[in-house]
């Protein structure tokens, strides 16, 4: 009533007109399929038997869109789409370029895997508790922290993925669980407040939280806005996400306590949306200002390689081991924004990718490991190789992975790091890329070594163990993966490049936010 | 608190409020209000149900479980938003009808399913909260007691009786 008594508006300066085209609807159908399956599946609770079978269906699914939304990228390139109509920068857009479809497709992959492992180390009581439910919904924030185009969102999906986390992290309900939990909800939160407190200042400073609308405004800003400040406060929260040097100890102090499906998805994928976000403010946002810092971010990139090395061969315990070998490569990927030359950023966003299919792969190992060998300490764990070669194999694969020995997926980040600190001359860098992959390659070996090759300390009954298909087709799966893109690594080598070139000039991504070009 | 004023007052109380949860809903749309703050009175009124008759009478009158209400609302919110690709429009915008219903043009829109959504997560996360915290000092309330718990239940007798069935199954 009251529409037809105002003036006419010009309604094509506040909303979208023109219909979408379907493909756009990949953007978001990754986070509405993870929230509408961990919604279904909480409607659903007490029938438990079901949360298996949806869950891995969802998850098929979510490869399958995340496959395509990739593809579509890399043709036609970055994707947007506005929620509920309205331009940005005032409707929050979801915005696909290639780095984040990649990281989107990586971690599909990595959860389906754990997702599979699941269904055969989860118990009923796990299942009762929530787990696939709270798989879903950490899913969901994950997909949406790799696929927002809004920085305000990206807090919200970080928010999601915690709270999931939190869920997950305390299955079972174990002392030893609270504790942990306890540690890294507190870092956690430090890092969240701090993000939320950069966002704020951000808002203030450019008006706007859509990201293309900041990459617009952060090349023309005023000389006396205080962006060094907001950048050092982006890069220490999501640092503390990360697990990087000195903000690491929470991550080996809380990531052996859950089941082992969710140390791996921790370790797969949590860490890696800190790096995402890192890389997507530091190069894309605020690249004059990562310039001003690149020198601390590079000591605490060297630093945290190195600990998390030497961290990793003074371990015995299995999980917080591989705990270590995840720091280790958080500080390659610092190092790659250290450097922040489009060719180290594209190492470190083929690193990331690489790092997600293999942190996950060897968590899992780990578990299958306990499995078998009944332990999860180095120093009763034996004779694997005796008991599974099949199983020894995979794990011998994994390991060259993790160390970045060739012929598997870890090399080819590690040689692009290398170059790309040579070319700038930092020799140091390059020297602690070298010196942690060789500790690290050590840490792995002395695992073969012991739990493998040794014979059993103690002759425990000899127990069948009979491989279970939900356990060997994960391990292997993901192994295959890391092994074709050792063997054939063009693409990925591309795609990661593609990927850099993209965040270092992000003009194709302001055109698909503002396709009519944004006047500052 | 299991006094006889509380467990006379609380049937009416939580009616009331409950009632007004909806009111504070429905209006959200052009007021304050919505969908958030209606699911808090709705969730408060049962806290106050549960604090009067204890933990079993609230799950009871819910007849389903708080977590499945809130993954309904969740669905519900993802449904409304997902609509719009029949319609050629941008995931979440807000779709109209205008059916008339005993003569009265009423306007519903995608807009008001969405809050309805976040109002049962609300409602649902919650009660389930509070029902976990009440849970421990419920133990020395005897069953017997619970079980005269009158009005809100009075209503769905039927439901009630079929729980009672369930019981077994569920504890196993």
């Amino acid at each position: 009533m009251a529409a037809s008594a105002s003036p006419a508006v010009d309604l094509s300066a506040a909303l979208v007109l023109t219909p979408p085209p379907l493909g756009d609807w990949l953007v978001v159908l990754p986070v509405v399929l993870m929230i509408g399956t961990g919604a279904l599946l909480m409607m659903v609770r007490k029938s438990v038997r079901l949360h298996g079978a949806i869950a891995i269906a969802a998850l098929v699914m979510l490869v399958v869109l995340d496959a395509a939304l990739l593809w579509r990228v890399s043709l036609h390139g970055p994707v947007t789409m506005v929620m509920g109509r309205w331009l940005p920068p005032y409707g929050i857009a979801f915005t696909a370029d290639l780095f984040g479809a990649a990281m989107a497709l990586a971690a599909a992959i990595a959860a389906l895997a754990a997702g599979l492992f699941s269904l055969a180390d989860i118990d009923a009581a796990g299942r009762r508790y929530g787990f696939y439910p709270f798989l879903m919904l950490l899913m969901a924030g994950v997909s949406g922290a790799f696929l927002t185009g809004d920085i305000f969102n990206l807090y919200v999906w970080f928010e999601v993925l915690l709270i999931s986390s939190f869920g997950l992290l305390i299955l079972g309900s174990e002392p030893r669980q609270i504790e942990g939990a306890l540690k890294y909800a507190l870092l956690n939160l430090i890092a969240t407040t701090l993000f939320l407190i950069a966002v704020g200042i951000l808002y203030a400073i450019f008006g706007t939280l859509n990201m293309a609308d900041i990459a617009t405004k952060a090349r023309l800003a005023p000389p006396d806005a205080p962006l060094t400040t907001l950048t050092a406060l982006f890069v220490l929260a999501f640092a503390m996400k990360a697990a990087a040097f000195p903000v690491n100890f929470w991550l080996p102090a809380s990531y052996h306590t859950p089941r082992i499906v969710v140390s791996a998805l921790f370790g797969g994928l949590l860490t890696k949306v800190g790096i995402y976000a890192l890389i997507r403010v530091t190069i894309m946002l605020l690249p004059v200002e990562r310039e001003a810092l690149s020198f601390v971010i590079a000591v605490s990139a060297a630093l945290t390689m190195l600990l998390g090395a030497l961290g990793a061969l003074a371990q015995m315990d299995t999980r917080r081991l591989i705990g270590y070998v995840v720091i280790a490569g958080i500080g390659n990927m610092m190092a790659g924004v250290a450097v922040g030359t489009p060719a180290a950023v594209g190492g470190a966003v083929l690193y990331a990718l690489h790092s997600v299919i293999t942190m996950t792969a060897l968590y899992l190992m780990a578990g299958e490991a306990a499995r078998i060998g009944g332990s999860w300490s180095l120093a009763s764990l034996g004779g694997l190789y005796r008991r599974s070669p099949g199983f020894a194999a995979i794990s011998f694969l994994l390991m060259l992975a993790a160390a970045g020995l060739p012929p598997l997926s870890g090399l080819w980040p590690k040689v692009a790091l290398l170059k790309a600190a040579l070319d700038i001359g930092a020799w140091w860098l390059a020297a602690a890329i070298l010196v942690s992959a060789f500790l690290l390659t050590l840490a792995l070996a002395r695992v073969f070594l012991l739990a493998y090759w040794r014979p059993q300390p103690t002759p425990a009954v000899e127990q069948p163990c009979p491989t279970d298909w939900r356990i060997t087709l994960p391990l292997a799966g993901l192994a295959v993966v890391t092994l074709v893109f050792g063997v054939f690594p063009e693409p990925v080598l591309r795609l990661s490049q593609a990927a850099a070139d993209s965040l270092a000039d992000p003009q194709a991504y302001i055109n698909s936010v503002f396709p009519g070009g944004r006047v500052p | 608190m299991n006094t006889l004023i509380l467990r006379t007052v609380a049937p009416a109380l939580t009616a009331l409020m409950l009632l007004f949860s909806v009111f504070v809903l429905l209006r959200g749309h052009n007021e304050p209000g919505g969908g958030f703050i209606g699911g808090l009175i709705a969730a408060s009124a049962l806290a106050i149900y549960g604090i009067a008759f204890g933990v079993g009478a609230v799950r009871r009158a819910l007849r389903f479980h708080p977590m499945a209400i809130a993954g309904a609302g969740l669905f519900l919110a993802t449904l409304s938003g997902l609509l719009s690709i029949l319609f050629g429009v941008p995931f979440m915008t807000g779709l109209w009808v205008y059916p008339r219903i005993l003569g009265l043009e009423v306007p519903l829109a995608t807009v008001i399913s969405f809050d309805l959504g976040v109002y049962l997560v609300v409602l649902g996360s919650i009660v389930s909260i509070a029902l976990a915290l009440e849970q421990d000092s419920e133990t020395e309330i005897p069953d017997a007691e619970v079980a005269q718990a009158p009005p809100l239940e009075q209503v769905p007798l039927r439901g009630k009786r079929r729980r009672r069935d369930r019981q077994p199954r569920e504890t196993r």
